[in-house]
């Protein structure tokens, strides 16, 4: 048995026991690279030499008897959506294609402190703006389980790699679907863990207020190895949650007796693909052969989710997006090629005498942003800044952003009536598998419709994982949702493990 | 109190700069001066990903501010940001408090000791919090199209305090700046400097014409880059002056179109006139909405009413209780309390231990402003204590000296540092004898028989020659004690 077929969790008590070293390790997982990543494109920017000297120092000091972090030695991916110091961070974007941080992440802190050997850069949509990955400005990711196939979005790379054997754990980030829907197309597991619980420092917004970072791997099991390691209150982000995180590769494995399971009638609607509708059916059958009580839940807003969503994700975008002007760093238009067109431009309204346009012409430093923005952004960002900016310009701001922030607390209101009577909402997490590489990109609003299912979650903050349950007679992946109430991840985890202890279908690879 | 057919209508919004020592969203140093761009991380120039989180400082000195304006602090605040471009505002917007700021509804009473106008009490609409840009230096004079930005400013906490348009003439306008920096600076919350930019003016300004149909209103103006009171004050008279001649010439009012929005102009004051500026581009909507990366803020009642009750006696307070503890004009303690808390409390010792108000003001008014002046030093580093001072005036209250002599004294005392008894010695002075005084006035009195005519036909001030002679015999000769002892003499003839 190849060690890539190991779970992190198996693989971290090999490394442990010192039956192959960090070193060996890493290598293997290079090679992978190395052999499948040509095809596949997980990745925007893997330093081999980097991960290496990362390894060996964990190995010498693994050597020398000294205490490692929690993850010893892992090889870990990571969205570049993370800022890593010293090492290109790009948000899958024009504009930042040469930017290096000079900082690290709260989560890149946390993962290095945790002795992991981080191994690559993953692609995803620009600016985690996008259900498939194909918003990227440099290169497709494909799914393993089909190359013709989207692996999902935006965290594409990040649950591709996983699924592909090219890193056993991978960090993504979830705005409004984006861990869990590439998790269910890809066949991984992978959490959003509740809004607060990870650091958003370094994590380069999208939409502040829904932005979180969370794993994505093989098993439930490692899920709660890296959420342990990443997760926790973090003084310099004010938004994040000063709880305890509890430890939940101590509690991963206990399952939970008496389990109730609630299903919303608005998970099962039209355009549930029938493969995908089955599964989860089955699923569900599953945890009730293992005690669990189902009964029915309501979540009557969430048919306002994808409206809500797509006002108050873009509003912050819009903002969030500003400081990307060509002025501090990132990508800046041609100056002297500006300088001769505002010039032409001038000596033509001069020439035709007229005196408005010339009033009304741009300045150099106006057309300076006009131009840095046009040609570093993508459409799909564009959109959105342009649909944030409309939706919070004065006289409309009551009717579009202030309506959803009032749609967002009935959501959250919804999801808190729910739980009280149930521990878990089960469901599925996209309505169909993985659909094919272009077959959206005419349509962005059919692809907004990708994050019907788990955009909920996110609107209320609450926490939710992706795990698989199924595959359809295309042989693609299913996912099943599951989501629980705000830090209550450790339910999650621990019912997601009760799962795959019963059946296999996170051991499936494509072949 | 204008003749002219108008009257003029200001409000001021004033941005002061916090004395903290880090910035308001990072832990970057405030400190003026340094190398451009040394004083910036990466929440202050907004690298991605980079996120604030709350200076408690800054928020307790603008809560402190506040307060002592009479502002009412609502129990929730929250933070907002304003979007725009601009190349010293790296984030592409402000971060600010918009519709629920921190405090509103305040007052600041003016007045004029001298009478200029009649006390009032000027409305302060709103103070809150925000963080300040860096600064833009455009090359454009030296004929390059670069321009230099320096981020070292870029975040630092300002409160911007806004006034109600019930100012009514640039001398108002002056008077409420000149007590809002002292109130700032007894509450120790910013150093208030205008060079350095720690305090801000932009003044909004029009008129309400009398015309035979009523008051009309002029479109208003917003006036910037004042960088002193007095230039706020010119700036006023200016715009105001300006305004009524443009009326006069083309009618328009407040709200015509076109021609009645609001501009904003700045003022040159090499010129000394204010000159309209080119509007801002995304001047029009900010699209303010709440920062999604900070959390509001829960002000507790019983935090403000600790901030109150540790706010310290303030200037308006300490005026009136010098006119009535110390026995001063209002002119005198105005002049004393605009000074500084330093030098109310010098001047409140030497007047207990003189137990004369009155003496004490004058000295600390001429004698110890002046030489402050003269040093270019403040009371705090003054080389005389008021201990010193004191036994000074008690010795001019003994009659040991008198006061044109204890001047001497004074300045000796400044330039030996010497005790006033020492400078006394030093310079020779002594009291006289009385038997020796006596002496000495009758032989005077001998020796100038017109004097004593003179005096015994009442005309007293021909002493005064004698006074003369006298000092030239003995420089130690109290004029006062000389005058009434020939008197006497002269009666018992
Ligand atoms: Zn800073």
């Amino acid at each position: 048995m190849s060690v890539l077929e190991f779970t992190a969790t198996e693989l971290l008590a090999e490394l442990t026991v010192g039956n192959v070293s960090a070193t060996e390790l890493t290598r293997v997982y290079l090679a992978q690279i190395e052999q499948n990543d040509e095809a596949i494109g997980a990745f925007l920017n893997v330093d081999a030499e980097r991960a290496l000297t990362q390894a060996k120092a964990i190995d010498q000091r693994r050597q020398a008897g000294e205490q490692l972090g929690l993850l010893a030695g892992l090889p870990v991916a990571v969205k570049d959506v993370l800022c890593t110091k010293g090492w290109t961070t790009t948000c899958g974007s024009r504009m930042l294609e040469q930017f290096v941080p000079p900082y690290d992440a709260t989560v890149i802190n946390k993962l290095k402190a945790a002795d992991a050997v981080l191994i690559g850069k993953t692609n995803m949509d620009e600016f985690a703006m996008g259900g498939s990955t194909e918003n990227s400005a440099f290169k497709k990711t494909h799914n393993p389980w089909g190359l013709d196939r989207t692996p999902g979005g935006s965290s594409g790379g990040a649950a591709a790699c996983v699924a592909a054997s090219m890193a056993p754990l991978s960090v993504g980030t979830d705005t409004g679907g984006s861990i869990r829907q590439p998790a269910a197309f890809c066949g991984v597991t992978g959490m959003k863990p509740t809004y607060g619980r990870v650091s958003r420092y370094g994590l380069v917004a999208f939409a502040s207020s829904f932005d979180q970072a969370g794993p994505l791997a093989m098993a439930a099991e490692d899920v709660a190895l890296l959420l342990e390691a990443i997760a926790g209150h973090d003084p310099v982000d004010s938004t994040s949650a000063n709880v305890p995180t509890p430890s939940y590769t101590a509690s991963v494995r206990e399952p939970i007796k008496g389990l109730r399971l609630g299903v919303a009638r608005e998970h099962f609607g039209d355009g549930l693909d029938g493969g995908v509708d089955s599964a989860v059916r089955e699923a569900i059958k599953v945890f009730e052969s293992q005690g669990a009580i189902v009964r029915e839940v309501s979540l009557p807003h969430s048919k306002y989710a994808i409206a809500t969503y797509y006002i108050i994700a873009p509003c912050e975008a819009s903002s969030n997006l500003a400081r990307y002007d060509g002025v501090h760093y990132g990508y800046r238009t041609d100056e002297k090629e500006m300088l001769a067109e505002l010039a032409e431009e001038r000596k033509t309204l001069e020439e035709a005498g007229d005196r408005a346009k010339l009033e009304a012409m741009d300045t150099s430093l106006v057309r300076m942003y006009r131009k840095t923005r046009s040609e570093a952004f993508g459409p799909e960002v564009k959109r959105r800044v342009m649909l944030g900016s409309y939706a919070l310009s004065a006289g409309y701001y009551d009717a579009y952003y202030l309506k959803a922030l009032k749609v967002r607390r009935l959501i959250r209101e919804d999801y808190d009536a729910a739980f009280k009577d149930v521990d878990l909402i089960i469901g599925p997490t996209t309505a169909t598998p993985a659909f094919k590489l272009g077959e959206m990109n005419e349509d962005p609003l059919s692809m907004y419709l990708q994050d019907l299912y788990t955009v909920s979650a996110n609107l209320a903050g609450i926490a939710a994982i992706s795990l698989p349950c199924g595959i359809t007679g295309e042989g693609l992946p299913v996912g099943l949702q599951l989501q629980a109430a705000p830090f209550e991840e450790e339910k999650l985890l621990r019912a997601a493990h009760m799962f795959q202890q019963a059946t296999d279908w996170h051991t499936k690879r494509p072949r | 109190m204008s003749d002219k057919p108008y009257e003029i209508i200001i409000g001021l919004e004033v941005h002061v700069q916090l004395q903290t020592q880090s910035k308001l969203f990072c832990r970057c140093s405030t400190m003026f001066g340094q190398a451009p761009n040394t004083q910036t991380c990466p929440v202050c120039i907004g690298m991605p990903g980079a996120l604030p989180v709350m200076n408690r400082r800054a928020f307790e000195l603008g809560l402190k501010t506040a307060v002592a304006l009479n502002l009412d602090i609502p129990k929730f605040t929250k933070w907002d940001r304003k979007n725009y471009f601009y190349p010293d505002l790296p984030k592409g917007y402000q971060i600010s408090q918009f519709d629920l700021p921190m405090s509103q509804n305040g007052w600041l009473d003016i007045s004029d000791p001298k009478g200029g106008f009649e006390p009032k009490r000027v409305r302060i609409t709103r103070a809150h919090l925000e963080d300040d840009a860096g600064k833009s230096m455009h090359d454009e004079a030296a004929g390059k199209s670069d321009s230099r930005i320096d981020l070292n400013r870029t975040g630092t906490p300002l409160l911007e305090i806004v006034s109600e348009p019930d100012l009514r003439s640039p001398q108002e306008a002056k008077a409420y700046l000149t007590e809002l920096r002292l109130l700032l600076t007894y509450l120790g919350v910013s150093d208030c400097n205008m060079q350095e930019g720690s305090l801000r003016v932009d003044g909004n300004l029009n008129l309400h014409i009398n015309t035979p149909e009523g008051q009309v209103a002029t479109p208003i103006a917003e006036v910037k880059n004042m960088n002193s009171f007095r230039a706020v004050e010119r700036a006023m008279a200016y715009e105001a002056e300006r305004q009524y001649e443009v009326w006069c010439e083309n009618k328009i009012k407040l709200g015509d179109s076109p021609g009645g929005h609001k501009t904003t102009r700045g003022w040159d004051d090499g010129r000394q006139v204010t000159v309209k500026q080119r509007e801002k581009e995304e001047s029009s909507d900010y699209r303010y909405f709440p920062d999604p990366d900070l959390l509001p803020v829960i002000v507790k009642p019983d935090e403000v009413e600790q901030v109150r009750a540790e706010l310290g006696e303030l200037p308006a307070a300490m005026r009136t209780r010098l006119e009535t503890t110390h026995g001063i004009d209002p002119y005198d303690s105005d002049v004393i309390v605009n000074q500084g808390r330093e030098l109310v409390a010098y001047y409140e010792e030497l007047a207990t231990s003189t137990r004369d108000g009155r003496r004490a003001s004058n000295w600390v008014q001429q004698d110890v402003l002046r030489t402050l002046n003269e040093q270019e030093t403040s009371i705090s580093e003054f080389s005389i204590s008021a201990t010193a001072l004191a036994e000074l005036l008690k010795s001019i209250q003994a009659g040991d000296v008198d006061n044109t002599r204890a001047k001497d004294v004074f300045d000796e005392m400044v330039r030996s540092g010497m005790s006033a008894g020492d400078a006394m010695a030093a310079l020779g002075i002594e009291k006289v004898d009385e038997s020796e005084a006596e002496g000495l006035c009758r032989e005077l009195l001998e020796a100038n028989p017109k004097v004593v005519e003179d005096l015994k036909a009442g005309k007293t001030k021909a002493v005064g020659s004698l006074i003369g002679q006298a000092k030239k015999r003995n420089p130690n000769v109290n004029p006062g004690q000389f005058k009434d002892m020939c008197l006497k003499i002269v009666e018992g003839m």
